[in-house]
């Protein structure tokens, strides 16, 4: 392939002493993709958004980001921002300065740079706010001024560091859509922090999958919930049983597999399991089942024949949908 | 929980009380700035007069006294400016080995009495054959100086967000623009509250200046002398007077400047 990637990682560490906060990590985060860094916290995913952004130097390994060396590069010569988890709005300036600000250490004139900045605020919708001191805006608002504010220096790549988390749930839904709009109208390579599993797998393109340091797995959101690599993904990204390989009928005793719930079904040949809980969910029903010393989780059709908890239910599922995972590194 | 009933007549009279014998020796040092009688202090003053502030005016060893007195408090104030920012930017913003015991020795020159403070400048003076001078005041007062500003400005830079600083080499400012754009003004009421409190203990103090001066006369020193030998008295009180008002206006200023500076920059949620 030609094209050139925004972001390689190639074996790239950062030990702080004896933490190895990130550990050998290769990863190419293509130009013009909405890429998702997933993981708990301390997997790294934060001090790798840092090293993109040069906060961090790396302490082995070597990062390009459009062709081009890394490392030694201070942040101020990257064109790259970032959109700071508290937003780091600067409280000595008014919104139209704080979202000026990168054009001017770039000596943009000051009229050009006042329309600028009035231009970014308007694409956040935040017209006429300008004059505002930072202190009086809402969450949301601050987030909106702390993406115009890295938009207005038309980065190649925008760095998001968790930038949802401090948002209440109706409007970080609200957001997510925006962003995700706002990706895909600029063109810009967007790289996102997160540890929301159902974030990252409804706006990205695809998702790196962080545990300890280190990328579990890569991939676009289908394949990180069809196809879990590790345990720890099918664990950490959720919603999925994770039953011995052989007690699921494909694969042997030292592999984990995934079962989604969905595919559980009622089957008169099937295995006799105890339903140990019952969520009616209007076209679904969510089970909680209790199989030969295993709890499954089970999501029905709902149907008036469903049975109610401490009763028995006959079930089954076809082996060409269990997923066979990789052991844990 | 503050009480809305009316502290009892007790309460008042003693509060009253405490501000007199605070305050009554000042106004007794103003009251005889104006009297006309110059060689003992009679109660009440004969008459008033307004003659010696013309007096003190035409005093030269006055306003050589309160020049060397502002030249040692500015230089001072300068060196602990500069000095005290960075050791407090140094404390304040990164981790290294022996931190905590360089944040407690910067403090311990204002602990130590001043005049164990007067006596180790003294003597290290003379070991090292250092003639006094308006530089060896100086550096006495320079130990407080500096403690003053840094423990105003550490307090600054605890509170400001190092994530504006990372914000600000992001959006491509490199070192220099960051502290002229960024750090700066949000430590600049800091220092000039830090400044001025320096400037206004350096102008009064006696005791390390005593030891560093040698024959030089700063202010305070020159008014213990003139208590000593009485000639023209009511000129001393006249100076009393304008070192009040040197030092009492800096105070307030630093105060107020200080004062609605609560909220922690760039952490507001």
């Amino acid at each position: 392939m030609t094209m050139t990637n925004a972001v390689t990682f190639r074996g790239v560490s950062r030990h702080f002493g004896p933490v190895r906060a990130v550990d050998a990590v290769d990863m190419e985060i293509r130009e013009g993709e909405f890429f998702a860094m997933l993981g708990p916290s301390g997997s790294g995913k934060t001090t790798s958004l840092r090293l993109i952004a040069g906060f961090e130097q790396p302490t082995a390994g070597h990062i390009e980001i459009f062709g081009e060396t890394a490392e030694g590069v201070p942040p101020y010569r990257r064109n790259v921002n970032t959109v700071f988890q508290n937003y780091a709005l600067f409280p000595h300036l008014n919104v139209r300065d704080n979202v000026a600000f990168g054009l001017r250490v770039k000596g943009v004139p000051k009229a050009e740079r006042m329309r600028a900045a009035d231009e970014a605020l308007a694409l956040v919708e935040l017209a006429g706010l300008g004059d505002r001191r930072a202190g009086m805006l809402s969450g949301g608002q601050r987030q909106r001024v702390a993406l115009a504010r890295a938009l207005v220096n038309k980065p190649r790549v925008l760095l998001l560091d968790e930038p949802l988390g401090a948002l209440d749930l109706k409007l970080r839904e609200q957001m997510q859509e925006e962003l995700r709009k706002l990706q895909r109208a600029l063109g810009i390579t967007f790289v996102f922090v997160t540890h929301d599993q159902d974030e990252a797998l409804s706006m990205s393109d695809r998702v790196a999958v962080f545990a300890e340091g280190r990328i579990r797995q890569i991939g676009t959101p289908e394949e990180i919930y069809r196809r879990p690599a590790t345990r720890f993904v099918a664990d950490f990204v959720g919603s999925s049983n994770v039953i011995p390989a052989d007690f699921a009928g494909a694969g042997p005793a030292d592999r984990w597999a995934s079962l989604r719930p969905e595919d559980i079904r009622p089957d008169p040949a099937g295995r006799n399991a105890t339903i140990t809980s019952r969520a009616f969910l209007g076209r679904v029903v969510r089970l909680g089942l209790h199989l030969e010393g295993q709890d499954l989780t089970a999501i029905l059709p709902a149907a008036d024949t469903i049975p109610m908890p401490g009763e028995s239910l006959s079930i089954g599922w076809d082996t060409a949908r269990v997923h066979v995972m990789e052991p844990d590194a | 929980m503050r009480s809305e009933t009316r502290a009892p007549m007790a309460l008042k009279l003693a509060a009253v009380g405490g501000l007199l014998f605070l305050l009554l020796p000042i106004a007794l040092i103003f009251l005889y700035a104006f009297t006309t009688e110059e060689k003992s202090y009679q109660f009440p003053p004969p008459g008033f007069t307004t003659k010696w502030l013309g007096v003190t005016l035409g005093r030269a060893d006055v306003w050589q006294a309160m020049g060397l007195s502002i030249k040692v408090a500015a230089i001072s104030t300068a060196l602990a400016l500069v000095m005290g920012t960075l050791t407090a930017a140094a404390v304040a913003r990164s981790r290294f080995f022996g931190r905590e015991a360089i944040s407690l020795l910067v403090i311990l020159p204002i602990a130590l009495p001043g005049i164990i403070t007067g006596i180790s400048l003294r003597s290290a003076f003379s070991l090292l054959d250092i003639p006094f001078s308006t530089w060896t005041i100086v550096l006495g007062h320079a130990t407080f100086c500096i403690v003053i500003v840094y423990n105003n400005a550490v307090a600054r830079f605890r509170r400001t967000s190092g994530a504006l600083i990372d914000a600000a080499m992001d959006l491509g400012a490199d070192g220099v623009q960051t502290f002229r754009l960024v750090i700066l003004p949000n430590i600049a009421t800091a220092l000039l509250a830090g400044g001025m409190l320096a400037f206004a203990l350096s102008f009064d103090e006696v005791i390390v200046t005593t030891f560093t001066a040698g024959q030089q006369t700063t202010l305070p020193i020159w008014m213990l002398e003139e208590l000593v030998r009485p000639r023209q008295r009511p000129v001393t009180n006249v100076v009393a007077m304008a070192v009040v008002l040197v030092t009492v206006l800096p105070i307030l200023a630093a105060y107020y400047l200080t004062r609605d500076g609560e909220h922690i920059a760039g952490q507001d949620k």
